[in-house]
């Protein structure tokens, strides 16, 4: 099991830590709750260091990215992010990921931790183009400063106008006395004006120090697992092992605005989810809302009035939010506009959902 | 940890309180810390007769749920209705307003069976 640069931190705040993807991670803090408001209502601090980055370099960086990523690559410019997903060969997803475009020939990869070794192997047998790929991962720190104080919280410790950083974009500037950190408008909140900080390991006990320091004014908090599975599924935002993985295809997931079928965007598998795309899919992701009392989870049945099974939940709770029972899931294609109303099986009875709109919270 | 000496205790975490051949039934301290918040209570058996270990409920945390066990047997005569709105009660008071059922024992001597305090915190 492996620890972030930032294990003694979460021990100090009496963090319930768990394995998770390989890493000793902080699930809770003072209650997920708790946390989530700290985030939607102020600023709170996730260690996310666990998540692995691939560094792509070269003449052909750019050649092996396109074939590997479904979204189109040739549409960022530098400093520009954006989020895609590795297709595999059978109709699946390898790993959903961040792509940063430092420059012509160099891209970052940030991928899910769960994923890494998986994904490094993915990208190194797709390589026949001859990029430069180097696994970075173990020596990247990252944290994710989120929520409506976060950017006047980081703003005290750079020179650098972070109203200049929107979202999906990135700068390296001077943070708190470290060169070159990677400051960028991502997150996995839903959060504006947030950010995910990726640096040395060397440097992390002085700048989550000092993002602490700078935050207290706004009672600044770390922020759990738990919590970040909480916020994310408000958003809709996808989990790849949840809601995505090695057999849903990108355009069952609803994904297909990050699977670009554009001239000079060949990337693994295109001919046959382009088919998906026009032909159209026996399944689709939805988020849904019960009307019914209950909490929708992984792995509960989907049924139609009559009982029968007609999808799976993928990822539910009960938003913290909304105080409402939300999740996603599969749902077969004929039930899955707006407002179908669908059945949740839980304990053997058939709690009323509807098909809705995400994201769940609006802000 | 908060486990009042006047309670009786099962394995399974509950909380009894007895007065005369009624009681109330809770989940522990222990347990709603365990759990984390509490975001949904469901009793359905209202009205019921159930024997001692029988399920009467759920409780739905955040990541997980837990079914909820009779202490002893007899009728469920009650449903603390509080909680349908506000089932973080349990997390910030499980011995008193997080209170989630009211019983008639059928049988006083199943009560003989149970842990008292020291011995359910030797439990834990």
């Amino acid at each position: 099991m492996k620890n972030t640069a930032f294990l003694k931190f979460h021990e100090a705040f009496g963090a319930k830590i768990v394995p998770f993807a390989g890493y000793n991670m902080p699930v809770l803090f003072e209650g997920v709750n708790a946390e989530h408001e700290t985030v939607r209502t102020t600023v709170g601090v996730f260690d996310v260091s666990h998540m692995g980055e691939v560094w792509v370099k070269g003449p052909k960086a750019f050649d092996l990215v396109q074939k590997v990523t479904s979204n189109d690559v040739a549409a960022l410019t530098d400093g520009k992010i954006q989020y895609s997903c590795f297709p595999n060969k059978d109709g699946g997803i390898v790993d959903d990921l961040l792509v940063y475009r430092i420059n012509a020939e160099t891209y970052l990869l940030v991928i899910n931790a769960s994923n890494i070794d998986k994904d490094w192997n993915w990208i190194n047998d797709q390589n026949d183009l001859g990029a430069e790929l180097y696994n970075a991962s173990d020596e990247i720190s990252q944290l994710a400063v989120q929520g409506p104080k976060a950017l006047a919280t980081l703003q005290k410790l750079t020179e650098t106008d972070l109203t200049t950083i929107p979202y999906y974009t990135f700068k390296k500037i001077d943070f708190a006395g470290v060169k070159d950190v990677i400051m960028s408008g991502t997150g996995y909140t839903g959060e504006k004006n947030s950010f995910e900080i990726y640096f040395n390991n060397a440097d992390a006990d002085k700048i989550w120090t000092a993002v602490f320091e700078a935050g207290a004014e706004f009672g600044i908090k770390p922020i759990g697992l738990a919590a970040r599975d909480t916020l994310r599924l408000e958003m809709g935002f996808c989990l790849y092992g949840n809601d995505i993985n090695d057999t849903t295809s990108p355009i069952e997931a609803g994904l297909g605005w990050i699977t670009k079928f554009v001239p000079g965007n060949e990337f693994i598998n295109r001919a046959y989810l382009e088919k998906q795309k026009n032909e159209g899919v026996t399944k689709k992701l939805k988020g849904f809302e019960l009307i019914d009392k209950g909490v929708p989870r992984q792995h509960y049945e989907i049924c139609d009035a009559a009982g029968n099974v007609i999808g799976e939940v993928t990822s539910g709770t009960m938003s913290p939010s909304l105080k409402r029972p939300v999740g996603m899931g599969y749902v077969k294609s004929e039930f899955s506009d707006l407002g179908s109303e669908i059945y949740i099986k839980v304990r053997e009875k058939l709690l009323k959902a509807k098909i809705v709109k995400t994201p769940f919270y609006k802000g | 940890m908060n486990i009042p000496d006047n309670l009786k205790y099962t394995k399974d975490h509950e909380w009894i309180k007895t007065n005369g051949d009624e009681a109330i039934v809770g989940v522990t301290d222990y347990a709603q810390n365990e759990l984390g918040d509490i975001v949904f209570i469901e009793v359905e058996t209202v009205g019921e007769t159930l024997d001692k270990e029988e399920t009467f409920g759920t409780i739905e945390a955040v990541k997980t749920v837990s079914d909820m066990f009779m202490p002893v047997s007899g009728e469920v005569l009650e449903f603390n209705e509080d909680l349908e709105q506000n089932p973080e009660i349990v997390n910030s008071d499980p011995y008193g307003k997080g209170w989630i059922i009211k019983i008639k024992m059928s049988d006083l001597s199943e009560l003989d069976g149970l842990l008292d305090a020291a011995a359910y915190k030797e439990l834990l």
